[in-house]
């Protein structure tokens, strides 16, 4: 398992435990401080977690032990069946889609995937989609509608890709499009962020009826990286950048953009990813059981009211 | 070379000029006489670059009074939603800097004599960066013309797209205009997007880019992600003109690169042909 800089203690004990388990056999005596240490180790885990900096928070949404999207559609969803291809130029691996069902709930499932071995992050691209990602997405919101189907979409990307050839397939378009697209849409559309909500090119599938967010997942208009680099010139005050953003799930939902925080285990996701792809799965039913009842035309018209609605302004008299 | 400008030869752009008699254009490197210059609409008549020039410059080129007949929500300022360090001052500069409210200007106006609703940025507020009042400008624009039933036509300059200063927030600027897009287009009022110099990520990823007809002026920087990420991602050097006008338009994501002189010509024609249907809903 890798580990944070700010994990270190955790994993320090953790280590020693496991030593102490495995002469446990020939040393029954040890079970007494193995029990101390558990205890220990859990106080650790609560103490360090329930103190964590904005900038720790980023870096546990960017782990690479998190679940991803795969880890998610494999946990949560039967019988999944993968559809490829944008039917215009290619299949883009950053963006897995298909049909499958949630508890028998049919759906279309469309996520972000990074991708965990060196190898797959290359084939993945890092979870940074291309436009044929996105159209793809597109095609199956569409399928989605023409079946009535709700769309459950799994946000985790650093942003869409800043590569030569997205920009010669219109990157701007494609996302465009898809957000007109899931404004139109007459199918409930579900959000979970799991991890890194990177931008535009995490808008780009997920304009939606209900948006949820993991705990430890951030949602942001630029990186704090970014963010610092041009604000202050100076990208190592990301730290300062990740405060200013507000782009935690407690944040974003005080700000209206995320519906619901969906718990995960103490010391994160990654350390119990069983657990918590079970409670996203809970929650994620529970809302498209809502959703799927009513009148798509009703649903369609609360999200547009919905984003409609976002905006913080000010009207003041006549200045010119 | 139109595209591959050295760094230091960027120099004076418009507004960075005293009230000299003559500029040096900063494509080319030509001394130009400053009223022969504003004839040619701040485009340079030695090598047709160009000039970044102010939304109402853009006003004054478009439309037939050079003013708005009824300008729309005048006044909208964007809050600080997240109060997001010296965000509240910076505002305050560019307000006194540009005389304008925030990076937006909407208005119905005639453009040789056909009503329309336009709606400007100007790159001189913030870059011409969307946050929560650009983006209900917008929305407020594109009802605008809904509600008269007359065309729409968007232009824009924008680099940094939606403005971080307003994190989140700005990035749902995306949705909301993209809303008023799809309004219009359920409405069946012709929507027309002019891209200047530069109009870039967020901004292009939304409303620019929904337009029934897309036009470009010359050698204008569009795109999702700027050249430089962009270079420092992949490590290698940009093709030639890569992201401007006339490279979008070779790859289909355009519909024409048109000089300033003829915008508002071709604009004209284009609202001749692509009219609000009679017997539409609405």
């Amino acid at each position: 398992m890798r580990f944070l800089d700010f994990e270190r203690p955790i994993y320090e004990i953790e280590k020693k435990i496991e030593e102490l388990k495995k002469l446990t056999r020939e040393h029954p005596e040890f079970a007494e401080e193995i029990k101390t240490l558990e205890e220990q180790s859990n106080r650790i885990k609560v103490r360090i977690y329930s103190q964590l900096t904005e900038w720790q928070k980023v870096q546990l949404a960017r782990h690479p032990d998190r679940p991803h999207a795969v880890d998610f559609i494999n946990g949560m969803i039967d019988d999944f069946v993968e559809l490829h291809g944008d039917r215009h130029y290619g299949d883009d691996p950053a963006i897995v889609g298909g049909i499958g069902k949630l508890e028998g709930l049919r759906l279309v499932v469309i996520g972000q995937e990074k991708g965990r071995s060196t190898n797959e992050k290359i084939r993945r691209n890092f979870g940074m989609p291309h436009p044929e990602g996105y159209r793809k997405a597109r095609r199956l919101m569409e399928l989605a509608e023409k079946f009535s189907l709700p769309v459950f979409t799994i946000v985790d990307t650093p942003g869409a890709y800043p590569g030569v050839g997205a920009e010669e397939r219109g990157q701007s378009m494609a996302i465009a499009e898809n957000l007109k697209v899931m404004l139109q849409l007459k199918t409930p559309l579900l959000t979970l962020i799991i991890g890194e909500g990177g931008s535009g090119g995490a808008l780009g599938i997920a304009v939606a009826d209900r948006v949820l967010a993991m705990q430890y997942s951030i949602y942001s208009v630029i990186s704090p990286e970014g963010c610092a680099s041009i604000i202050w010139r100076d990208g190592k005050l990301a730290p300062k950048a990740a405060e200013a953003l507000r782009l935690t799930p407690e944040h974003l939902q005080r700000l209206g953009i995320v519906d619901e925080i969906i718990e995960e285990p103490l010391g994160g996701a990654h350390r119990d990813p069983e657990t918590a792809i079970k409670s996203a799965k809970e929650r994620v039913l529970y809302h498209l059981k809502e959703l799927v009842v009513k009148d798509p035309e009703e649903v369609l018209r609360e999200r547009r009211e919905r984003y409609r609605r976002i905006g913080y302004i000010e009207e003041v008299a006549l200045s010119s | 070379m139109l595209f591959r400008r050295k760094k230091k030869e960027i120099q004076a752009e418009k507004k960075d000029l005293p009230d000299g008699l003559w500029l040096k254009c900063k494509n080319c490197g030509e001394i130009l006489y400053k009223t022969q210059l504003e004839k040619n609409l701040w485009v340079c008549p030695k090598c047709g670059y160009h000039m970044r020039i102010t939304s109402r410059d853009y006003m004054s080129i478009l439309l037939d009074d050079g003013k708005f007949e009824e300008e729309i929500a005048p006044g909208l300022r964007s809050g600080d939603p997240l109060e997001f360090p010296n965000y509240k001052e910076k505002l305050e500069t560019y307000r006194k800097k540009t005389g304008l409210d925030d990076a937006a200007l909407a208005g119905v106006g005639y453009l040789d004599g056909k009503k329309i609703v336009l709606f400007l940025t100007d790159f001189n507020f913030m870059g011409g960066s969307m946050g929560s009042a650009v983006g209900e400008k917008f929305y407020r624009a594109a009802q605008k013309a809904i509600e008269l039933r007359v065309p729409l036509v968007a232009l824009t300059a924008s680099g940094g797209g939606a403005r971080m200063h307003e994190g989140i927030i700005s990035l749902m600027q995306m949705v909301k205009t993209s809303l008023a897009c799809a309004e219009l287009d359920e409405a069946r009022i012709p929507y027309i997007n002019v891209l200047t110099d530069p109009t870039m990520a967020g901004v292009m990823a939304s409303f620019a880019s929904l337009g029934d007809v897309i036009i470009a002026e010359p050698g204008a920087l569009l795109g999702f992600t700027g050249p430089r990420v962009i270079k420092q991602t992949i490590g290698e050097e940009l093709p030639p003109g890569f992201q401007r006008s006339e490279f979008l338009l070779e790859h289909g994501m355009v519909d024409g690169v048109v000089h300033r002189k003829e915008l508002k010509a071709t604009l004209s024609k284009i609202l001749d042909v692509l009219r609000v249907p009679e017997n539409g809903e609405g």
